[in-house]
């Protein structure tokens, strides 16, 4: 099993939703998240005085996926999250030790 | 403040269309600090929301006793050697009947006193904004009660009170640009340079947390001014009350474009916070000249204001003293700006005949100008530069540096300004809160 994390632009949300929707995935967690990659922040601009806002609003996507799926799965989250434009995020996935169900105690694949 | 109107033969009877007006302006100028709250609270960080709130909010209710006790009978009352005023049936307002008529008026004493008093409760508040996040709530309500008698109280009488130096030698103060304003920044930068910068200024972003309540902040002022000016003549009969209320509306306007044209030049872009403190030095500059120059006449004051308070905003950085809100780089500035305009400015077809330079006066009108504001600005600034390291050396003026880092709401208020945790954002923190109150309860039913 793997865990796919992806850490890109809030208003991709729905568009990564969907696409992972129609590919059969169940479940996702999404928390708002905050940091920069290569094109680090924007410059704000207050009664004359410049703040250097380093940390850009993201949101960070997390799913689990058997094996098999991980690849495919990743492509489809890259693909509905790219804009094109700098900015647009990262995607990655790491090997899960043990998923559990909690209601029914279902464990490895029939968890997800 | 208008010139008494004295007819021998017909004193002045009760208005009750003036008085309903007064009591109408007074209204308007107490919601002036409510929306000076919101103005500087939207502008601190989140963690010293409450604070910047409850500096202005105590005012009024600190302010308003002294007034009742002794402030009014210091400021209003018979002069004292041009320096100070005292009438002791003013002391507590005992001995003021209710239909008596302030002097040369046609208005009640009461009103005059009620309509003085809302100016009284915003000035020391306007200083607030140069000392966020850093000063105890205490030593904040001490120097309330010190500085409205030390140096509002009396400045208020050399610039209005019948007999006040000012007053006799002729200095132009509508509304205020003196007494409330400069006398405001001037304290302001008194107090910053005793006490100091807050941790972290010039290396720690500090941006406002809330421009909308910023901008809600401004428009309440905007409202409140039109009672702060156009009430200042005490009445409606000669036409000045009006064509203070348009030049208020006209300065404002012009002082907001051009504060926005200059930082859309100067820094790329037209900021909401720079339309706020364009109109707030507008409204700043018109307080004092309003009655004296015409419509046209105020457009130039407040473009003037508009753009010269926009470049003196930049100047705390350059030399390093923190200003927090800007304080002295908008009610200072706007205020000696409004103020010696007047020697510029004034048409001879307002509030008097007094004509500026530019409408063939000369400038024997700036000079008195000039004396009425650095006079205050000295007196103020002095004043409460000792004030404050008074109490510093005594009480203490700052919350410790740990206070102040993990934020003063929390150490001088024991609150949080947002509870972001009930939309689901803070799950954890709504549980926590829930399991506080199961405790309390539990301690109730034991």
């Amino acid at each position: 099993m793997k865990l796919i994390t992806a850490v890109v632009k809030p208003h991709r949300l729905d568009e990564i939703k969907e696409a992972l929707q129609a590919f059969g995935v169940h479940g996702l967690t999404v928390t708002e998240a905050s940091g920069y990659g290569r094109q680090r922040g924007h410059t704000e601009v207050y009664r004359g005085a410049e703040y250097t806002v380093d940390l850009v609003p993201k949101i960070r996507i997390e799913v689990l996926a058997e094996d098999d799926d991980a690849e495919q799965l990743i492509e489809v989250i890259v693909k509905a999250a790219r804009t094109g434009k700098i900015g647009d995020g990262k995607v990655w996935s790491l090997p899960v030790g043990t998923a559990v169900r909690v209601r029914t105690g279902e464990r490895g694949p029939d968890a997800l | 403040m208008a010139p008494a109107i004295m007819l021998a033969a017909d004193a002045p009877r009760l208005s009750s269309a003036n008085t309903g007006f007064m009591l109408i302006c007074s209204a308007l100028v107490m919601l002036m600090t409510p929306g000076l709250a919101f103005f500087y609270g939207g502008m601190v960080r989140v963690k010293s929301t409450l604070n910047m709130l409850m500096m202005s909010f105590i005012s009024l209710g600190i302010v308003t006793i002294l007034w009742v006790l002794y402030g009014f009978s210091m400021a209003f009352g018979s002069d004292k050697g041009s320096i100070i005023g005292w009438t002791s049936d003013y002391v507590g307002f005992s001995g003021i009947g209710k239909t008596e008529l302030w002097p040369g008026y046609t208005i009640p004493v009461f009103v005059f006193a009620v309509f003085q008093l809302m100016f009284a409760i915003i000035t020391p508040a306007l200083i607030s904004g140069a000392l966020a996040d850093r000063v105890k709530f205490s030593a904040w309500s001490l120097f309330l009660v010190l500085w409205v008698t030390i140096v509002y109280f009396p400045v208020a009488h050399w610039v209005w009170g019948a007999g006040g130096w000012a007053f006799k030698l002729g200095v132009i103060d509508f509304a205020g640009g003196t007494a409330v304003h400069i006398n405001a920044g001037a304290a302001a930068l008194g107090v910053i340079l005793v006490i100091g910068r807050r941790v972290g200024f010039k290396k720690d972003p500090m941006r406002p947390h809330s421009l909308p309540l910023v901008m809600l902040g401004a428009g309440l002022l905007w409202f409140g001014w039109f009672g702060f000016n156009a009430g200042s003549w005490l009445g409606n009969d000669d036409g000045v009350g009006p064509l203070m209320f348009v030049n208020t509306q006209v300065a404002t306007g012009a002082a907001m474009l051009a504060w926005l044209a200059y930082e859309k030049i100067r820094h790329g872009a037209f900021t909401t916070l720079g339309a706020a403190s364009g109109a707030v030095a507008g409204l700043v500059a018109i307080t004092p000249s309003g009655g004296a120059v015409s419509p046209l006449g105020a457009i130039a004051v407040g473009a003037i204001a508009g753009v010269l308070c926009a470049m003196a905003v930049g100047l705390k950085y350059r030399f390093g003293f923190d200003d927090s809100l800007d304080v002295v780089g908008v009610h200072m500035v706007g205020g000696v700006l409004g103020s010696l305009l007047i020697g510029f400015f004034a048409s001879g077809k307002g509030q008097s005949d007094v004509k500026g330079l530019f409408y063939g006066g000369g400038l024997d009108q700036f000079w008195k100008q000039c004396a009425g504001v650095f006079a205050v600005l000295a007196y103020s600034l002095v004043v409460s530069a000792v004030l404050a390291f008074l109490l510093d050396r005594t009480i203490g003026m700052r919350v410790t540096e740990d206070e102040e880092i993990s934020g003063i709401d929390q150490a001088e208020h024991a609150e949080t300004a947002y509870d972001f945790s009930g939309a689901g954002g803070g799950v954890i923190g709504s549980l926590a809160a829930s399991a506080l109150a199961a405790t309390q309860s539990k301690k109730v039913d034991a």
